[in-house]
């Protein structure tokens, strides 16, 4: 196993890195120590930030120094490896059609594929949250066939859609909020991912893996009424 | 009692702020919190507030307040600030009672470009995540998560009055740290050669007019990338230098996106995040690399002066009374009233 380079940003941020590419099982690595972390509660470390392949530790200086605070990862990792991390999977509607899926024929023409092609794709397979960051709920999933790597825009696009799903680098990802974006808006999902006030705020969690269920406009209305009146329309997947 | 801050006026970019958002980072969600972090707790502990209170961050587009149903103390410490009250000028660094009827302005003066409004009490708006920092881009915190605008009220936690007689705080303990802003090289430095971490250490950097919250844009000769302007998203501080493909470095500041994909240089250490964030556009500024132990003793010369008491010193010299002195030192227990006053 590559051992673990520790990286400064500053004097309150550590950064914990386990290699340097985009991969499910350096990632799982990185939410075990998190876990672990988290249930250290180790006093002067203020929050944990997972990422792809790194694990941001935000830390008080004044309360615990570097070198207490890598001896203490290095531990606490070690005894990581053997956690297991309870995950969660879940089947989520999407709508593809025209009103929801925005760029969709765009991005599928670039790609050489037809629509239903593409969608059938992004189906097909359960994605992986990898991790979430950009704006909140921000959720980039990992996992798409070679066929769908797309390159992002040369230029933003104006804001998309609430809870709007989109592909760009390979990837996929569940935008919450509203924002101008390099990616290409494919559907979107009658469920609120993100609320504030709402517990939890955040539907799913980093290491979840999400099943998109292609539905068609009417069914994305009546659900998304369904889930005006508090109700999820994002479930558990059967089998699990 | 019971009090509430009227907004008369409010120019772009003026935010309810606190220490930031902590713990959703994991989210996607940004920290936010004040620009000048050391600024806020100091006006908060001129008043006897928590560090951490809600204060209203002004930005070069101005404030103008006044108090609602009851008196309300404020402090003002920022950047060197126009600080007016019903029109006179006090000093930029300034505790008060505001009283209904009575009108504070804080205008972009002589330098700086953020001062926190701190009231006695805290402002008591909602807490969105465990903070109540404004992020108008996500549209969180604050007031309904967007800018301060005429006509907006806020309530006070728990109002208390400030000093009788208006008085001049003693900004000492922002303004012992001068000289270039001090960085810690990384965390991607060996994404650049020697030559070129020379070259952004030797630049005087010109701050761009594109600067906000979120990030100041450094105008400059372009610093070249050894290994690719591409990074797998990591985690970024709160003072992360960036260099995007252009070559020309960002400061990541208090509204920077929680993870971002370009190699950082260095980074702001804590100390100076404040004295960075004053920086106006057009200004220049120059990094200098420090250790981490050096990162680290600079934070605790700042904590430490933090901590001591704070010195508030009367304006109107010739006009004061024994007890107009006495009333300046009763605003809260932080004061040290044996200070003697500035000659």
């Amino acid at each position: 196993m590559v051992p673990l380079r520790f990286l400064d940003s500053g004097e309150c941020l550590l950064v914990v890195e386990f290699g340097s590419t985009i991969d499910a099982e350096l990632n799982e690595r990185v939410l075990a120590l998190d876990a672990a972390l988290n249930r250290a509660a180790l006093p002067g470390v203020l929050e944990t930030t997972p990422t792809f392949r790194s694990l941001a530790v935000h830390y008080e200086p004044l309360i615990i120094d570097r070198a207490d605070l890598v001896a203490r990862i290095l531990t606490v990792e070690a005894e990581a490896e053997v956690a297991r991390r309870a995950s969660r999977a879940w089947v989520v509607p999407c709508s593809f059609d025209g009103p929801h899926g925005e760029d969709l024929v765009e991005v599928a023409e670039r790609l050489g594929l037809s629509p239903e092609r593409l969608v059938a794709l992004i189906c097909d397979q359960p994605l992986r949250v990898h991790m979430y960051g950009f704006s909140p709920g921000f959720a980039y999933l990992g996992g798409l066939p070679a066929e769908l790597a797309a390159s992002r825009r040369a230029q933003p696009r104006p804001p998309h859609p609430a809870d709007a799903v989109m592909i760009a680098g390979g990837m996929a990802a569940i935008a919450p909020l509203p924002m101008p974006t390099g990616w290409w808006v494919v559907g979107r999902t009658p469920e609120t991912f993100f609320a504030p006030t709402r517990d939890p705020a955040f539907l799913v969690a980093v290491g979840d893996t999400i099943r998109f269920e292609a539905v068609d406009a009417a069914t994305f209305a009546a659900l998304a009424a369904r889930v005006a009146t508090g109700e999820r329309v994002a479930r558990p997947e059967a089998s699990r | 009692m019971s009090a509430r801050v009227l907004v008369r006026a409010a120019g772009p970019g003026v935010t309810i702020q606190d220490l930031g958002r902590r713990g959703s980072a994991r989210w996607g969600v940004t920290g936010c919190g004040a620009m000048d972090p050391a600024a806020l707790r100091l006006a908060n502990r001129v008043l006897g507030n928590p560090d951490g209170a809600a204060v209203i961050e002004v930005s070069l587009g101005g404030l103008e307040i006044e108090a609602e149903d009851g008196p309300i103390g404020v402090a003002v410490v920022g950047g060197a600030f126009d600080v007016r009250l019903d029109g006179r000028v006090l000093a930029s660094a300034a505790a008060l009672t505001l009283r209904p009827g009575m009108r504070l302005t804080v205008r972009a003066g002589a330098a700086g470009s953020w001062a926190s409004v701190a009231i006695a009490g805290g402002i008591d708006a909602a807490e969105v995540l465990g903070s109540r920092a404004t992020h108008t881009r996500s549209h969180l915190g604050g007031l309904d998560g967007r800018g301060l605008r005429a006509g907006d009220r806020s309530t006070i936690v728990d109002p208390r009055r400030g000093p009788e007689m208006p008085a001049a705080i003693d900004t000492a303990p922002l303004a012992a740290d001068q000289g270039p802003i001090r960085v810690m090289l990384g965390p991607q430095d060996d994404h650049f050669d020697a030559a070129t971490i020379a070259a952004f250490l030797a630049t005087d950097w010109r701050l761009s007019p594109r600067s906000d919250r979120m990030a100041y844009a450094l105008d400059g000769p372009p610093l070249a990338h050894a290994r690719g302007h591409d990074i797998v998203s990591d985690a970024v501080a709160h003072g992360a230098i960036q260099v995007p493909g252009s070559g020309l470095p960002f400061v990541l500041m208090a509204d920077r996106q929680p993870t971002g994909g370009y190699p950082k240089i260095a980074t702001v250490i804590g100390a100076d995040l404040g004295r960075m964030a004053q920086i106006r556009p057009g200004e220049t500024v120059r990094f200098a690399a420090v250790s981490l132990e050096a990162a680290v003793a600079a934070r605790r010369r700042l904590a430490d002066r933090l901590a001591a008491p704070i010195r508030l010193l009367p304006l109107l010299r010739g006009d004061l009374t024994t007890s107009d002195l006495l009333a300046v030192n009763l605003v809260s227990g932080t004061i040290d009233a044996s200070a003697p006053p500035e000659a």
